[in-house]
């Protein structure tokens, strides 16, 4: 059974410290590791592919449909599902299913827009108030939390009825009002990362406030603060549908999937689908992106890096 | 508070390169102010290398940060090449910062995970505007040389390396702006056996390069005693004994210096069966409202009765032997 | 006496993405009643794995794809998870590096260990809680009637390492595997676990198996020393036998690479240049050729197997064998 010994090979050889040296794990980064993670999560994968779908179809959709958003067929008015309208028509004969379309384009602008404030907003202000800290930071957090007590929604009505509603006003009091939950997120982030050894390290060698928030603070803090704007969407793209189904939203012709729940559920008894594809639609984008926001947290996340 | 350290002369003309005396570091806590360092005075040569040892939370670290300003002092003065670092207005540290630096101690968390290790080398670089371009690039592959790094492993990142190969990372880093001063924070506790000897041997050849000084800061006092010219022994905010290596070794004069020696595993069979310990009781008291009076008094065999009244100061017993208790 | 532990050509095996680690591969060893067998080595040597291995406490992508771990006539890698959990903390318990997470902070030292007790040893309650004061007492715990009803919080760490050492005693095991215990404690304090270890030891004749990077640790405190490197066992004896008479290139390095507090003169520590190899792909003849000094062909081509040489003394390298004796003559063997 022993493999038999060669004693001519009893020659002494070199040591080869490159060989003890080098490293045989393929480089990753840190993006690449994510990536990797994520692919391996189905849901989170089905939201993405979604999430690709609804935004391919807002953008390129309407140019391959032979009717537009605001033609009429008078001949087929408040028609059910059929070959000719997918979606049904309503009460002025437009095509429902170009209107969801276009209506995706608006309600996922809003969301997009709307988070990218939110994010630009709160890792402003919560990196600062979480990196200078003491009195900056109490007045700051003060601040959110006065802000906190006042219920959002509220605000936002608030905002729509002094401003005239529209796709701009809309961001507008959407971006005012929702960044307090990306700031606090922040602001824990920048407080835990401020204390490792990387920043004293940072400080160290001569760095600045401004090259330790953008360098070695924020760049940390980017999975948290990227499943939190992802998450931030469907939250935003609701809002939105809240505002226009109580008719503070944008305004007619257009049409954000808001306003066309709205117009369905005026005719629920005879049209359910009216309500029904727009509603659909919503909540299919809400659990895509939910998908998505929850997949990327267990991907981002460094105590899940082995 | 400040006034009695005014009257302290700066001293340039001798061979001093780091004096700090009665170094203060207070924090505020919700259960009171934990003194972590309290009076605390020690001189290094310019070239000498400086150990100090203590168990964890006697405050040694905070020493290190606190001379380096990563932490605001609460009184004292450190005067590094005669110029008072405490009395510099943050803005004006970048000079001491080109001729101190600092290698940590948790090789996992001292390098930034999403910068390339050529980044982190390169950092330095950049903030005091040391080199640009190529010359930049030669300078990281130099530094990457000089701690027995690979070149090729400037594009890669952080996690991808072993405990001993971040350190050097971290030591390169210090390097980058040719320092004088470098503060070791327990650089090898964190290491394998065979790796600590790797980089105590490459933090001595580079001290013997470049002239280099050290504050070693460590809790082993065994690679303490190795690498140290002399050795300070801290106890809850406090230097209780300081001596050279051999000396305190030989001639150990405060209770708790004894201990300590006496707990340290010694990897040889027949003296670990002989050896009597002393074993401490209890733990090291809270500092937060510390025992008035010896620090060690909670744990100490030998405790008279003026040590619970009387706090002992450092004195000289002879051959720059200093030792903070009424017994000696 | 029969051996109480006998692990016989273990494998344990880690599916990560970058492919398989092999972790420990192919170990035997054995451990008799009351015996205290150290276990050394460097992170990643895969001595860690063997003691979660031997208690079946393997994370999910952790396997044990091979061998045998006889325990007092019962092969523990075929056992049921059920029956697996009446062996954990009632015949064998083991001891954590970190004493702060192994405690749960929400709960009484009282409750915790009176949890297994009342488990394992089908005690009431109120015999239980008087169990734990004893056990306590037992590590040296001042005051123990009042330390059981308090939290973990309020205890330091070398108090918690002492909780955790009652908890692991709790139920008179046969066997206490110890995994870097004193690693995360101060010197002082280190000196007075072990004092305690050794001292139950004794008192209670359970054998202990003790597990460290720090050569220090176990040569007061063991009685037989095996030493790993790359999941391997490269060499084991007596302490004197290690730590006098070693054959391995890798224990000489070791036992050179530290300083003593009690050395004479200043000299330059030995080191072994170089880092052990990544067990995803593991060089093909012997784990250390490519840090070795002593390194010959036959190193690179063949593993080799663990050899007697004198009573219990056995080492893993070819420079035992006697084809190896002109160069070992030639390179002048190590320099103690």
């Amino acid at each position: 059974m022993e493999t038999p010994v060669n004693v001519n090979q009893f020659r002494p050889v070199a040591k080869d410290i490159q060989m003890a040296q080098t490293i045989a794990r393929p480089s990753t980064t840190y993006w690449q590791d994510a990536r990797r993670r994520l692919k391996k999560n189905p849901l989170a994968m089905i939201g993405l592919f979604v999430i690709i779908i609804m935004v391919l179809g807002a953008i390129i959709g309407p140019f391959f449909c032979k009717y537009n958003y605001s033609d009429q067929d008078y001949d087929n008015r408040l028609a059910s599902p059929s070959k000719e309208h997918w979606f049904g028509t309503d009460n002025l004969g437009r095509d429902l299913f170009v209107r969801v379309l276009y209506g995706a384009r608006i309600s996922l602008a809003i969301g997009f827009f709307a988070s990218l404030i939110n994010l630009t907003i709160g890792v402003l202000y919560g990196s600062i108030s979480g990196y200078f800290g003491g009195r900056v930071d109490n007045v700051m957090m003060r601040i959110v939390d006065v802000i906190y007590t006042v219920p959002l929604t509220m605000v936002v009505i608030l905002l729509m009825v002094l401003f005239q509603p529209g796709l701009k006003n809309i961001l507008i009091a959407l971006g005012l009002v929702y960044w307090i939950g990306m700031a606090r997120i922040v602001r824990g982030q920048v407080l835990a990362i401020k204390e490792q050894e990387y920043v004293l390290a940072a400080r160290m060698v001569g760095a600045n406030k401004w090259r330790i928030m953008l360098k070695h603070l924020i760049p940390n803090s980017m999975g948290p603060i990227i499943v939190s704007a992802t998450l931030n969407i469907p939250q935003a793209i609701f809002q939105e549908a809240f505002l226009s189904f109580i008719g503070l939203g944008v305004a007619a012709p257009m049409a954000s999937w808001g306003v066309l729940a709205d117009e369905g559920a005026q005719a629920i008894q005879s049209y359910p689908h009216l309500l029904f594809f727009p509603a659909a639609a919503i909540c299919i984008t809400m659990l895509a992106f939910n998908f998505l926001g929850d997949g990327l947290r267990d991907a981002l996340d460094p105590r899940m890096r082995r | 508070m400040m006034s009695a350290v005014n009257a302290v002369k700066p001293e340039s003309a001798t061979d001093t390169l780091v004096k700090v005396s009665n170094l203060k570091k207070y924090f505020d806590t919700e259960n009171g102010i934990l003194k972590a360092v309290d009076d605390v005075s020690f001189h290094i040569e310019r070239g000498e290398t400086l150990g100090l040892v203590g168990e964890s939370g006697c405050g040694k670290t905070t020493v290190g940060r606190t001379i380096t300003r990563l932490y605001e002092p609460t009184g004292g003065a450190m005067f590094f090449d005669g110029v008072d670092i405490f009395k510099t207005h943050e803005s004006d540290l970048k000079p001491f910062r080109s001729k101190a630096q600092m290698i940590f101690q948790d090789p996992y968390a001292s390098l930034n995970p999403r910068m390339t290790v050529g980044d982190i080398i390169g950092e330095p670089l950049d903030i005091h505007k040391l080199a640009r371009g190529q010359e930049r690039t030669d300078r990281i592959f130099e530094l990457l040389d000089l701690v027995g790094l690979n070149r090729e492993h400037a594009n890669r990142y952080p996690h991808e390396f072993s405990g001993g190969q971040r350190q050097r990372i971290g030591v390169a880093r210090a390097l980058a702006v040719s320092p004088s001063f470098i503060i070791c924070d327990e650089p090898i506790s964190a290491l394998d056996v065979s790796i600590q000897a790797q980089v105590v041997n490459m933090l001595e050849d580079l001290q013997n390069r470049f002239g280099l000084t050290y504050l070693f800061i460590a809790h082993d006092l065994s690679m303490v005693k190795h690498i140290s010219n002399r050795v300070a022994v801290m106890y809850l905010g406090k230097i209780v004994e300081t001596a050279f290596s051999n000396e305190l070794y030989d001639h150990p004069m405060h209770p708790y210096t004894k201990a300590l020696l006496s707990a340290i595993p010694i990897p040889d069979p027949a003296v670990e069966r002989q050896r009597t310990r002393i074993i401490l009781e209890g733990d090291v008291p809270s500092p937060i409202n510390p025992p008035p009076g010896c620090r060690f008094k909670t744990r100490c065999s030998e405790v008279m009765d003026i040590c619970h009244a009387q706090e002992p100061l450092l004195k000289d017993v002879g051959g720059k032997h200093q030792v903070a208790c009424h017994r000696a | 006496m029969a051996n109480l532990l006998e692990v016989r050509n273990l494998r344990t095996h880690f599916q990560t993405y970058a492919g398989t680690v092999q972790a420990v591969n192919g170990i035997s060893f054995s451990v008799a009643p009351g015996e205290a067998l150290g276990i050394v080595g460097e992170s990643g040597c895969g001595k860690s794995v063997t003691a979660t291995s031997i208690m079946r406490l393997l994370p999910p992508n952790g396997k044990i794809v091979e061998g045998e771990i006889d325990f007092d006539g019962r092969d523990l890698a075929s056992l049921s998870e059920r029956e697996m959990q009446h062996i954990r903390g009632n015949e064998i318990s083991m001891i954590f590096q970190d004493p702060m997470t192994s405690l749960n902070p929400v709960l009484k030292i009282r409750t915790q260990i009176s949890e297994s007790l009342q488990l394992h040893q089908n005690m009431t309650k109120a015999q239980a809680a008087k169990r734990s004061v004893e056990l306590l007492e037992l590590v040296g715990i001042p005051s123990p009637a009042m330390r059981v009803k308090q939290y973990p919080h309020e205890f330091s760490g070398g108090m918690r390492q002492r909780v955790m050492i009652a908890m692991a005693l709790s139920c008179n095991p046969k066997m206490l595997i110890a995994d870097e215990p004193t690693t995360a404690l101060d010197v002082t304090i280190q000196a007075q676990i072990m004092d305690l270890m050794r001292e139950l030891r004794q008192k209670l004749n359970t054998a202990i198996i003790l597990i460290t990077h720090d050569l220090g640790v176990v040569a007061g405190m063991c009685t037989r020393i095996q030493v790993m490197y790359a999941g391997r066992i490269i060499e084991r004896g007596t302490p004197d036998d290690i730590y006098y008479n070693p054959k391995h290139p890798y224990t000489w390095g070791l036992l050179k690479s530290v300083p003593r507090v009690d050395a004479r003169e200043r000299r330059r520590l030995h080191s072994i240049l170089g880092q052990p190899p990544d067990l995803l792909a593991p060089p093909e003849g012997c784990e250390f050729w490519p840090r070795c000094d002593y390194a010959m062909e036959i190193c690179q081509r063949q593993k080799p197997e663990l050899a007697n040489i004198e009573g219990e003394h056995e080492t893993a390298c070819w420079l035992t064998h006697p084809a190896a004796a002109t160069h070992l003559a030639a390179k002048g063997g190590p320099a103690q």
